[in-house]
């Protein structure tokens, strides 16, 4: 009985209930903008990687090297609590936000030229001997055939940003994790740190399930 | 017909000059030079790995090479901004078909004239569908390239560089990795495309076919050019001995 009062707690987590899901909101929010921010970024950084000019691959392969290597916590508290040193004075949001696109960036570019190396050179040469310029090779045949091949990595790579919003806890951000340790302290119980652990696996469950899918099927069609 | 004018009409459409390719130390190509006239069809032989399919690639610049020049319709090939514009010029068939495997059959030859010819969408789409109907595969328009066979892959592939209404047509070993019972399909549209006077340049194996449909057969044997004739010619009093001893091992069966 003590053990369910303690972890189990059924009017404490009603009482937390709200503000879990205040925090869950601000975490998909976060994850999702840190997402999109860190697709574009990688795709323009993947392509620039592969078909820039000499001086700007190096510098592409510079920024994804450092930003595989840094990690996220010290870049987070870098961007946070650094940068106003310098007169950049972000919110939590934009930090954490900030933080992890760039980080995600660099894997996402990682990701994606791989799936464009994997392209078979005939279809290059097919695109040029059209007459296609690179704009439309990348975007009509490329493109659209190497991100299906890397559907299963960039939904990994999702899954990693999202679970990595929790960080932002430590920036202040009111994300479900720091919703859920202000939940317990305000009640003494540690209920909401159950309930924000299982609402943070019943958002990547899911999507953890959709890679296996993901590479059941490939290994389907490349059979 | 004033002479001066038909000399300068007379231009060949493809010139190539002194083409040498080198791959590290290899030579691949011994100062080619070669003209193929506007309406010709040029069949080049040879044994594997005489440079015949470097030779075409070179046309439209997918192989890079070491000196010399070509220059297609009086314009030199070059990299560049008007590399783009030349290749759209010259259509090019694979030997691995290279159609691209996420879209139709109707996509894949509509997406030139969309893209590079800047034409509208329905436009494009008619013009496609009508180059399918002339490759036999209207009824196939709207499958994706892995649910046609090989010989069929291969019409689409001829269809989608019709499309851009180019000025020479390259073949680069068009049946070469077809099944036997799919070669003639294709050989059958390249006859036709050759009937109503579209210039092409053909590397094949295909002795038949070069007989019957080619103006010119080039012989082609470790990176040079040895021996061109008309086929009837070609065929039956080759001058070089090494053309005679080609043609006769391959011709045995």
């Amino acid at each position: 009985m003590d053990l369910l009062d303690t972890f189990f707690n059924w009017p404490v987590f009603r009482d937390a209930l709200p503000l879990l899901l205040q925090g869950l909101w601000t975490t998909i929010l976060l994850g999702a903008v840190s997402i999109l921010l860190g697709f574009v970024g990688g795709l323009l950084l993947a392509l620039v990687r592969l078909y820039g000019a000499a001086w700007l691959r190096t510098v592409a392969r510079i920024y994804i090297d450092v930003f595989r290597s840094i990690p996220l916590l010290v870049l987070l508290v870098l961007v946070y609590y650094a940068l106003p040193f310098v007169g950049i004075r972000l919110t939590s949001f934009a930090a954490a936000t900030a933080a992890l696109s760039l980080v995600s960036c660099a894997y996402t570019a990682e990701i994606i030229r791989a799936g464009i190396e994997a392209i078979p050179k005939g279809q290059f040469e097919a695109a040029d001997a059209i007459g296609l310029g690179f704009f439309s090779s990348m975007r009509d045949v490329v493109l659209p055939q190497a991100l299906r091949i890397v559907v299963p990595p960039l939904t990994s790579n999702c899954i990693n940003v999202l679970k990595d919003t929790a960080l932002a806890s430590v920036v202040a951000m009111p994300d479900l994790l720091k919703q859920a340790t202000q939940a317990q302290a305000l009640a003494a119980n540690p209920t909401p740190l159950i309930g924000a652990a299982v609402l943070y696996l019943l958002l990547l469950l899911p999507l953890v399930r959709l890679v296996g899918f993901f590479e059941a099927r490939h290994r389907a069609a490349t059979r | 017909m004033l002479p001066h004018v038909k000399a300068h009409t007379m231009t060949a459409l493809i010139q190539i000059r002194g083409l040498c390719k080198f791959y590290g130390n290899f030579q691949a190509l011994h100062h080619i030079d070669l003209d193929v006239s506007t309406g010709e069809v040029v069949v080049v032989i040879g044994p594997s790995g005489s440079g015949k399919s470097t030779l075409i690639r070179c046309i439209n610049l997918l192989e890079n090479y070491q000196s010399g020049e070509v220059l297609v319709d009086g314009e030199k090939v070059v990299r560049g901004k008007s590399l783009a514009k030349v290749r759209a010029e010259v259509g090019m068939v694979f030997q691995s078909f290279n159609l691209f495997p996420h879209l139709t059959a109707l996509a894949n030859v509509a997406l030139g004239p969309l893209r590079v010819r800047h034409m509208p969408k329905r436009e494009a789409e008619d013009r496609a569908l009508a180059l399918l109907e002339k490759v036999g595969l209207a009824q196939h328009a709207h499958k994706l390239p892995g649910q046609l066979s090989g010989g069929q892959q291969q019409r689409v592939a001829i269809a989608r560089a019709l499309a851009m209404e180019p000025k020479v047509l390259l073949f680069d070993e068009p049946t070469s990795s077809l099944d036997p019972e799919m070669v003639g399909e294709v050989l059958d549209v390249m006859q036709n495309l050759a009937r109503t006077g579209v210039t092409m340049v053909i590397v094949t194996h295909e002795m038949g076919f070069a007989r019957r449909v080619a103006d010119r057969v080039i012989f082609m044997e470790a990176g040079r050019l040895i021996e061109q004739a008309p086929p009837a010619e070609f065929f039956s009093a080759p001058r070089e001995q090494r053309t005679q001893a080609f043609l006769q091992a391959i011709l045995q069966h």
